[in-house]
Parts: C-alpha cells; structure tokens; sequence
C-alpha cells in the first residue's frame, strides 16, 4: 500500500517561485507520470516528494502519515536518476545492496534479494563489474535494480531514459512498463518526452509554469484536453489551432467563422461563449481528410511519410499550420490547393481564455 | 613540406625537450646539493665548480657525530602527520558542507579562507610567539602543530572542495535515499570516491608542513626542534661549511623525497582506479 497527498506544495529557490502550489493525489499501484516542458519544475516536485529539497510551503502525506519534515533517508522512497548516479567504487551487486548493508538487513536475506532484482533485470553475469565497465543501457538497469532491491513504497523516476539513445529508449520503455505489472507497485515517473507519459502512465500530470495543468488517464488528456496547453503538448504531430470568432450560440451548439473566412457549426455548449469574441478551434491530424467537397481551403506544405502513415503539414488562407494523416500510400505534391472536411464532432473548442469549451449535453437527435 | 603526421611527431619531439628542459633546470640545486654533500670542503669551494672529485662520506660522519638526527627527524615526522592528520579531519567536513550544501557565501569564505594566505608570515610573528609562549608552548610539537593546520587549512580545504565540486551530486543524493546518514554518505560513499583526491591533498600537506621553516626556527628550540632546524643549526653566517650544510641538507630532504616518490605511484593509481565515469 502506497498513497501520497500533496496539498497547497510550494517551492522557491531564493525569491523565484518554481512549485506554485499544487495539490495532488496520488493511488496505491498507480503510474503517475509528471510531464511538461523542460523548466516547468518536474524534477523540483519529485525531489521535493523524495524529500531532497525542502519545501517553502505546503504537506505531503504518505500513507496518511506528513512526511514534509522527514528526512530522505527515512522517507522509505526509491529514486533512478536522469545520470544512473550509481556508486562507481562499488561492484554492481554492492550498489544494488548498499541500502540494505544499511538498514542492518542478514547477509543472506540481502544475497537472495540481489539474486531476485539481477534476474528480472537480467543482470546476472554483470554482478561483479563495476559500473564504469558498464554500458549505458545495463548502468540504468543497475539503478533500477538498485530500487527494487529495497521494496520501496513508492519508486521515483527522473527521466531515467533520456541519456538512452532512440532504439534502447524504447526497448526501456516497454520494460518499464512489464516492470510496473510485474511489482504491483506505485511509481511516479518524470519526463518531457509526451510520448513516454502517454505510453507508460496510468495517470498523466501535466505541469506548466510550477502548476498543474491537468490530471488524468492518458486518453482522457488526449480526447479531453481542459486547456490550450495540454491540448498542444500531447499528441505527434501537435493538435492545429485555428483562430475563430463566435457567430452563434446555444446549449446545442455553438457557430463560428474562422479566420480564414468558412463557418464551422460544432456541437458544443456555447452558453459561456459571448458572440463576436475570439476562440480557437483545434483540431487533431486524424480528424481532419482530404475531401473536394470539404469547408476548408489549404495549400499543401511538407509531408512526412512514416510508412503506415503519411502526415501532409498544411497552411490556411490566413496562413495557420494544418497537418492532416492520410494513409501511408497517399501522394500529396508541395504547393497544392486543396480542401480539407472537418470531423466537427471530434474538433475542440477553447474559449478566448485557452480554456476548453465541454461538449454538448446532448447529441442532437 | 611536413606531413600532417611528421608535424604532429615535431611538435611532441620539441614539447619533450622543452618539458626535459625546465624538469632539468628545476632539478639541478638538488642534483648539486647531493653532490656537494659528498665533496670535502676545500672540493666544495673549488673555483670553477668541479664535477670530478673524490667523493667521501665525512660530511655525513661529522653530522651523525656532532647533532642526533633521528631526534629531528621524529619531530619532523610527528610533526607533519599530526598537522596533517588534524588538518584533514577539519578540511574534509568544511569541504563537504561547502560543495554539497553551498549557501550564498560560500564562494566569499573560500575566497576570504585564502586571502589569509597573502598576509607574510613574519607580520604576525609577534603576537603568535606571545601567545605561545603565554600558553606555555614554546619549543613543543603540538605548538608547530597546531599553527601548521591552521597555515595550510586553506590550501586543504580548497583542495578538497575542488576534488568534491568533481563529485555528480546524485550519488551523495542516491545514497541519502538508500538510508544513509550524513556520516554514513560521506564515510561510504565520498570519501572512497575521491580517495585520489584526498591522498594528494595529505600529501601536499605533509611536504608544506615537513618543509616549512620560519616558525619551526622561531619557535622552537631543541626538544621539538624538526630537521629544517637541524639544517639551519649548519648554516653560518660567513658561508662556511657548504658540504656539511649540503649532507644535512640532503638528509632533510631524503626521507620526504623517497616518501613523495613512492606515493606518487599510488596517486597516479588511486586517481584513476576512483575515476568517476
Ligand atoms: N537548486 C536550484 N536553485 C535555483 N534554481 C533552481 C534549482 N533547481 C532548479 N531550479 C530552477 O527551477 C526551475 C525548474 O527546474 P526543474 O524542476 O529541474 O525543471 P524540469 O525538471 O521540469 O526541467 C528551473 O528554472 C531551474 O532553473
Ligand atoms: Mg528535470
């Protein structure tokens, strides 16, 4: 059993805020992922949960009991950092059993524990190397053997893949995620890498600016983006914007022109829209086609052909970057006028505030 | 024309010479100490200098006749190990503090710790003989002691903050989350890391220490006298006496010679075994 709260956490170095003020729940067996990007303040949350920095304000609770003040050594957590940071004058096997040499654990207890992590690890034939005989991908399995040795209550991970190159990162990724079904247990892991946190996590906390953005499953932020924000960090290629002025609205849907001239009626709840103020429409690669009868006039851009797919980057009239998925197959020439149709059931709406506008309460028979 | 490779091969051929050179040039007063030490005085005066003589040994037999060198040599040697000993208990905490948990004065105190070095010497004389000998220390190893530590603290905890700034954070922070106490991580972790580090540092020490002149020739007298006393006992004013001053001079010089030397092999070991990589 595992569970952390976090209430109202604060952080500044000196007089600049980094933390401000985030509140957060975290379950037993759960895999959160904090994802932002770079210098929003990931690594600043996770060590001050590790308890490596101290806060400015705010509680953390682990199973019920405040941990703000407890040292890191009492904490019970296990972190793997972004550089490995393993003892390079120790054997690999001593690395994995420094933690419980310490706590005063029986030699053969602590044998047999090594034995267990170096075989999920597969790091059997390397116990006796140090670490500097070893190669990047078998250090990060060293540190991560490091923490499952001692059962943690809660396993932090600091980008631990982004010193990996492409092939290894990936092949980690899938490992990390076995590792997780494999240990049942609660992990909170830090990235800027989207992909990774929609891969791997249960939970996604998109953090912006020393805030949270959003909470939630990976799919959830996906097709529910709350805000701007979160909307244009997850998804490859990037949710497109359109700028849109309201026309009309009701409980049922709200009517606006873009600013490239075509009006668009989508299903959305417009009674907190104000008709003649700006919004933006996004819109995802896939729910955008090709089609000659379509509402929206573009010229082609660049394309990317990734083989089972081929993404044709865009630009509007009013010169707004579109990208649209289309099979993997399909020719798209440079500098082509073309007519995109609109998935305006799947689009998303923000209101002048970058907030989302919800969905319709009912679909329109 | 010279290829690529030909250039490349002059450029070390001559930085070879250059680098024999100055070794040469820095060597040579040691290489003429010795060899005057095994000249007899009237050799040792010869105009111009000659590098052909007959060597003999009464410059050594006379020393071991007229002074007890193994009476300097001890206090030399208790001297320095104990300076150093207490030097590195101080320096290694301080340094850790400040490379670890740096505050925002920690640039300014090791920048003020080693503007202390600046000030001569002989501008405290006075007030540090005063105080030694109102606390009756006068002519007593733990009085050079203690003002050897206090002399090369600086330069140690400099040292060792340098060697520690090298250490990734991390593995000081990973071992805090494995469980370990501030004693634990320094004793368990830093220190074994940069063991390279820190035999320099104690042996820089000893050598500062095992060489320093003006407050073991003011201070002391005979009981805690250490060999540069011995070695100044031999000079006279008139510039008499080169050979015998030169064979007290090697004699002094000997045992931190062959210590440096032969734990110069075990740094250069100790530097790349603990290589943080
Ligand atoms: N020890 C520190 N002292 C001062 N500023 C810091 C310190 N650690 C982090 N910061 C600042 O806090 C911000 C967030 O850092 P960090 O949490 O490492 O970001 P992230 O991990 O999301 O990339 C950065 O602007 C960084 O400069
Ligand atoms: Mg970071």
């Amino acid at each position: 059993m595992a569970t952390l709260k976090i209430r109202n956490l604060r952080k500044g170095f000196d007089a600049i805020e980094i933390i401000k003020g985030v509140d957060l729940d975290i379950n037993d067996r759960e895999f959160v992922v904090f994802v932002g990007p770079s210098g929003c303040g990931k690594s600043t949350l996770l060590r001050l949960i590790a308890g490596l920095e101290d806060v400015t304000g705010g509680t953390i609770e682990l199973d019920g009991r405040d941990i703000t003040e407890v040292s890191p050594a009492k904490r019970d957590l296990a972190m793997v950092f972004q550089t490995y940071a393993l003892y390079p004058h120790m054997t690999v096997r001593k690395n994995m059993s420094f933690a419980l040499d310490l706590a005063g654990i029986a030699k053969s207890e602590v044998e047999k524990k090594v034995d267990e992590a170096a075989r999920i690890l597969e790091l059997g034939h390397l116990l006796e190397r140090k670490p500097r005989q070893l190669s990047g991908g078998q250090r990060q399995r060293v540190a991560i053997g490091r923490a499952i040795v001692r059962n943690p209550k809660i396993f932090l991970f600091d980008e631990p893949l982004s010193n990996l190159d492409a092939a290894l990162r990936v092949q980690m990724r899938l490992e990390l995620a076995r590792l997780h079904q494999e240990l049942q247990a609660t992990m909170i892991y830090v990235t800027h890498d989207q992909v990774e946190a929609m891969t791997l996590a249960t939970k996604v906390v998109v953090l912006n600016g020393g805030r949270i953005e959003q909470v939630g499953s990976p799919l959830d932020l996906y097709h529910h983006p709350a805000n701007l924000f979160v909307a244009g960090f997850l998804g490859t290629p990037k949710m497109g914007f359109l700028k849109a002025k309201v026309i009309h609205t009701s409980a049922q849907a709200t009517e606006i022109e873009l600013a490239s001239g075509p009006r668009l009626r989508l299903p959305r709840d417009g009674r907190s829209l104000v008709v003649g103020h700006e919004v933006t429409l996004g819109i995802r690669p896939e729910h955008l086609v090709i089609d000659p009868q379509g509402q929206l006039p573009v010229i082609t851009d660049v394309t990317e052909r990734l083989g089972s797919d081929t993404y044709c980057h865009m630009n509007t009239p009013s010169d707004e970057p579109l990208t649209v998925r289309v099979p993997g197959d399909f020719f798209c020439a440079y500098g082509e006028r073309l007519k995109l149709g609109v998935d305006v059931s799947h689009c998303h709406l923000f209101d002048e505030h970058g907030q989302a506008v919800s969905h319709a309460l009912q679909q329109a028979a | 024309m010279l290829t690529l490779k030909q250039s490349r091969r002059l450029q070390s051929v001559v930085l070879g010479a250059l680098a024999w050179t100055v070794a040469l040039i820095l060597f040579f007063p040691i290489f003429w100490m010795i060899l005057t030490s095994f000249k007899t005085e009237i050799d040792a005066f010869a105009t111009p200098p000659q590098l052909i003589f007959h060597p003999t040994l009464e410059n050594y037999l006379h020393i071991q006749e007229r002074s007890d060198y193994f009476h300097f040599a001890w206090n030399s040697v208790a001297i320095a190990f104990g300076s150093t000993i207490i030097g590195m208990l101080l320096a290694v905490p301080a340094a850790y503090s400040m490379a670890f948990h740096e505050t925002r004065l920690t640039k300014q105190t090791l920048l003020w710790m080693l503007s202390t070095k600046m000030l001569p010497a002989v501008g405290v004389l006075m007030p540090i003989y005063l105080m030694t000998k109102s606390l009756g220390l006068l002519d007593t190893k733990l009085s050079l002691i203690i003002i050897y530590t206090l002399i090369n603290l600086p330069i140690m905890v400099w040292m060792v903050y340098t060697y520690f700034k090298d250490i990734p954070k991390d593995i000081l922070e990973a071992a805090r989350l494995d469980g370990a106490t501030t004693v634990q991580e320094i004793v368990r972790v830093l220190l074994p890391i940069s063991k390279g580090g820190l035999a320099s540092t104690v042996l820089l020490s000893l050598i500062l220490c095992w060489n320093e002149a003006f407050w073991s020739l003011n201070l002391t007298s005979s009981s805690a006298a250490p060999l540069t006393a011995l070695i100044a006992s031999y000079s006279s004013p008139e510039g008499l006496f080169w050979a015998k001053l030169s064979a007290v001079s090697t004699l002094a010089c000997a045992p931190i010679l062959i210590f440096g030397w032969i734990s110069q092999k075990q740094l250069v070991r100790g530097l790349s075994f603990g290589a943080v990589k």
